[in-house]
């Protein structure tokens, strides 16, 4: 007799008890490769916008700026005090007043280069860096309040906040679509579940005749999806792996930049294929299992 | 009692099919079924192994309830039930001796290779080992089906018009095979409208021919 009927009559090819060649299981098998490549696109997003709420989060966030606006003739000592209020302020590292030529380059964007800087009355900008625990913000403007009328303390959280905010938001959105891809692989690998045990009544009907428990037919379906869905999965998955990999790097092109994965992050999709393949396991079972009962 | 149906009746819809029905199949006992086409002979045989359930009535298969067997427990008893259908009901991407070996398969138990060439060479098909189904004249088929029944060793063979699709000299060496098969302890019922058959078996073998009439069964007269 010949090797594959030893394979089946040895039971380590019980799944071949369904035909392998199937529409349903093609369709299974392409949908998978498709939606785990959506799902590398996802998973991208999702990392990058972690990332770029980190980044923004960060940025800002070890530093205040203090604006004190006084007539000229006591902007030098009302420096002085608010620079000896800062130095005697736990959580502040380090301060530094801001030059002419550096207010210059702030102006520049809005009012040009030729801007006579030095004939207005600009406030004085003074930079404040903080230590990792930070300042205490209330009680320092209390006291500037009382010894520095003119001076407005700018901690930056009503930049910050938004921004994070705004990642944070981008972050889950994109968790929500892997979520979401999920659910569509599920959904559409149950409908080829389905599919496949309708069209394969004919051959459940035989099985049954000999005795198969529903266990053992689930099985057979079940093995025949799980492993479809986990090489269609792999295809999709490295295919959007590469797609990422040949993707050009946009520099500061804004947003995008940095869309995709560095390092250790590679790794993460590579876990896309054995999730697929356990909804298909669990998909597949609960649609063999139903239909089953269902049909008996 | 390896089967017992009491007071059983069974219909599809509006049209009602078998009524009153009593059966005992006992050990080593071998019975006809016969009766006109649509008269209800694969329906009874059907409740018989359980894939049909009845309407009314009580079914005992091997002293067991049919209603008080789980889905599991059926799956069980039906290994002890050896059926060939007249279309033989191959999975026609499986080779023959795969096909053969599927009770096997399907029960998760390690197929005994010696016993299923031997098994093979007793249908007359050891050289057919690796066919595919659809190449098997209908001859072939059935008694191929005839192996894949009797492989797990059953209890009873339930066959249904085994003979309906082959010529009298193969229907003759089936008969044959079953009477075999029965003369070691099987009990066997077979349905059939081919008296021919039916005269040929009891000069071999001392078999009960029931008939159903009108849906009621009904034990067949002398001149049988």
């Amino acid at each position: 007799m010949s090797r594959r009927l030893s394979l089946i009559l040895r039971g380590g090819d019980s799944d071949r008890v369904v035909p392998s060649a199937g529409l349903s299981a093609l369709l299974s098998g392409i949908s998978a490769a498709m939606v785990a490549f959506l799902a590398v696109f996802a998973l991208a997003l999702s990392v990058s916008a972690g990332q770029l709420a980190l980044r923004w989060s960060d940025t800002l966030s070890q530093s205040a700026t203090l604006r004190l606006s006084a007539t000229p003739s006591e902007i030098g000592a009302q420096t002085e005090a608010v620079l000896e209020i800062l130095r005697a302020t736990p959580g502040v590292i380090s301060t530094r007043v801001l030059e002419i030529d550096e207010q210059r380059a702030l102006l520049e964007p809005w009012f040009g280069p030729d801007l006579p800087v030095e004939s207005l009355a600009l406030p004085r900008l003074i930079e404040i860096i903080e230590s990792p625990q930070g300042f205490d913000p209330v009680g320092l403007r209390l006291r500037l309040a009382t010894e520095a009328p003119g001076a407005v303390l700018d901690d930056h959280t009503r930049w910050r906040r938004p921004l994070v905010k705004a990642a944070s938001s981008l972050r889950l959105l994109a968790w929500s679509a892997v979520v979401l891809i999920g659910g569509v692989m599920a959904a559409t690998i149950t409908l080829a579940a389905g599919f496949s045990l309708a069209a394969n009544a004919p051959v459940i009907r035989v099985l049954r005749l000999v005795g198969a428990r529903d266990a053992f037919i689930a099985h057979a379906f079940t093995r025949r999806f799980t492993l479809t869905t986990l090489l269609g999965s792999t295809v999709g998955t490295l295919l959007g792996m590469l797609a990422f990999a040949v993707l050009p790097v946009a520099g500061d092109a804004g947003f995008l930049t940095g869309l995709g994965f560095s390092g250790l992050g590679w790794a993460m999709p590579l876990a896309i294929p054995p999730v697929a393949a356990v909804i298909a396991w669990i998909a597949t079972r609960a649609a063999a299992l139903r239909a089953l009962r269902r049909e008996s | 009692m390896v089967i017992r149906l009491a007071n059983v009746s069974h219909d599809y819809g509006a049209k009602g099919l078998l009524s009153g029905i009593d059966l005992h199949i006992a050990p080593g006992a071998f019975h006809f079924l016969t009766g006109p086409s649509g008269a209800g002979k694969s329906t009874l045989l059907k409740l018989c192994y359980g894939e049909l359930r009845p309407r009314s009535g009580q079914i005992e298969l091997f002293g067991q309830p049919l209603g008080g067997l789980s889905r599991d427990g059926l799956a069980d008893t039906r290994r002890r039930i050896g059926v060939i259908h007249q279309d033989c009901q191959f999975l026609d991407h499986l080779t023959l001796a795969e096909n053969v070996a599927l009770p096997f398969v399907a029960t998760g138990r390690p197929v005994p290779t010696r016993d299923l060439i031997e098994l093979l060479g007793w249908v007359g098909l050891g050289q057919h080992a690796d066919a595919l189904p659809p190449t098997l004249s209908g001859g072939e088929r059935q008694r191929a089906a005839l192996a894949r029944a009797v492989i797990l060793s059953p209890e009873v063979v339930l066959a249904d018009e085994p003979t309906g699709n082959v010529d009298p000299e193969m229907s003759q060496r089936l008969l044959s095979l079953l009477v075999e098969l029965n003369r070691m302890g099987t009990a066997v019922m077979i349905a059939t409208h081919d008296m021919a058959l039916i005269r040929n078996a009891k000069a071999q073998v001392s078999a009960r021919v029931l008939r159903i009439v009108d849906g009621t069964l009904q034990q067949a007269g002398a001149d049988l």
